[in-house]
């Protein structure tokens, strides 16, 4: 995508444009960084496995999720399986990140680790006024950077605190999952699939081994879902 | 190396491997229509699950217990609209106050 306005001030106005809306952006992670990196040093993971999530991983559900259902005791295979899938959108997100801003060589493998949500959203939406590149690295770069950090702090203040039900932490992932959710559950199919998932998942808690109800109740709900709307 | 620097490692890999795979994957292959449907679907879908497991289930049983009222919380914060934050950390306040009063 051409990243050359023909009026140099267009291009100043949009540049400041797309620096405070990723800047707001990334702050709006910080919340969520820090309740991961206290959920997940309270549910046992050391501060080094923690913070290399944050590095390497750097997918927020994804994350969230593979700490939740190790913290409950669950299987290694439902936790790994669960994580990735909810890491398939990113391959989504990729194909159309590849279009707008048509990343070469080595910043290709640097844009695939920094394609999630955030960074894709800018760049589509700055994509009809010719700024997709910009908006996705700026907004990738500091979402990068708070989310770290974010994490490294959570991580820092978590292993202070004691168990994770009488800090109450046991209740961060569902208030944080909740809240993420909250503006795709008023979408009527989105909403169903919510709801079949957790009764799924629910009735299968006593019947399937810790962690995979999960997996059965979303993957089930979506696909069905998914066929519904042939 | 232990179990949980094998989900560590795995995980982060695995999700490299799905980022890399929108760029390298052509377009058309992903961009059908069962494929974004399923794909469009499934984060609400699993992170529902994971939000009714983590709050009602220990082990294979299921109760209602302090998460549950965190939750109850959570879902009152989110629909006054509150921030973020602020929804995290009341649930986690409400959490931590039912399970000291044995809730």
């Amino acid at each position: 995508m051409a990243e050359t306005a023909a009026d140099p001030r267009v291009g100043a106005v949009a540049r400041r444009r797309i620096r405070n809306r990723a800047l707001a952006i990334a702050l709006s992670v910080v919340p969520f960084g820090l309740s991961f990196g206290a959920v997940s040093v309270a549910a046992g993971l050391t501060l080094l496995q923690t913070c290399m999530l944050s590095l390497v991983l750097f997918s927020g559900a994804s994350q969230f999720a593979l700490v939740s259902i190790v913290a409950a005791g669950g299987g290694l295979g439902s936790a790994l399986a669960t994580a990735l899938l909810l890491g398939t959108r990113n391959g989504l997100y990729a194909t159309r990140v590849a279009e707008l801003v048509r990343p070469r060589g080595w910043r290709r493998a640097v844009a695939a680790q920094v394609t999630i949500d955030e960074s894709t959203a800018m760049a589509v939406a700055e994509a009809e006024h010719g700024f997709a590149t910009r908006a996705f690295w700026t907004t990738a770069a500091l979402v990068y950077a708070l989310w770290n950090l974010s994490t490294l702090a959570g991580a820092l203040a978590g292993r202070g605190l004691g168990s994770l039900s009488a800090t109450g932490l046991d209740a961060a992932g569902p208030a944080a999952f909740f809240a993420l959710i909250s503006p795709r559950l008023r979408v009527r199919h989105l909403r169903l699939a919510g709801v079949l998932a957790a009764t799924l998942a629910i009735a299968c808690v006593p019947l399937l081994p810790v962690g995979s109800p999960v997996l059965a109740g979303g993957v089930v709900a979506a696909l069905a879902i998914a066929v519904a709307r042939r | 190396m232990n179990t949980l620097w094998v989900a560590v490692v795995v995980s982060s890999l695995g999700c490299a491997a799905l980022k890399v795979s929108g760029y390298v994957v052509p377009a058309r292959a992903l961009q059908r229509g069962a494929v974004q449907r399923i794909v469009e679907a499934l984060p609400v879908a699993l992170l529902s699950a994971l939000i009714a497991v983590s709050t009602f289930a220990s082990g294979h049983h299921l109760a209602a217990d302090s998460r549950a009222v965190g939750l109850g919380v959570a879902i009152a914060l989110v629909l006054l609209r509150a921030p973020f934050l602020l929804v995290v950390a009341g649930a986690c306040a409400a959490a931590a106050g039912a399970h000291a009063l044995h809730l």
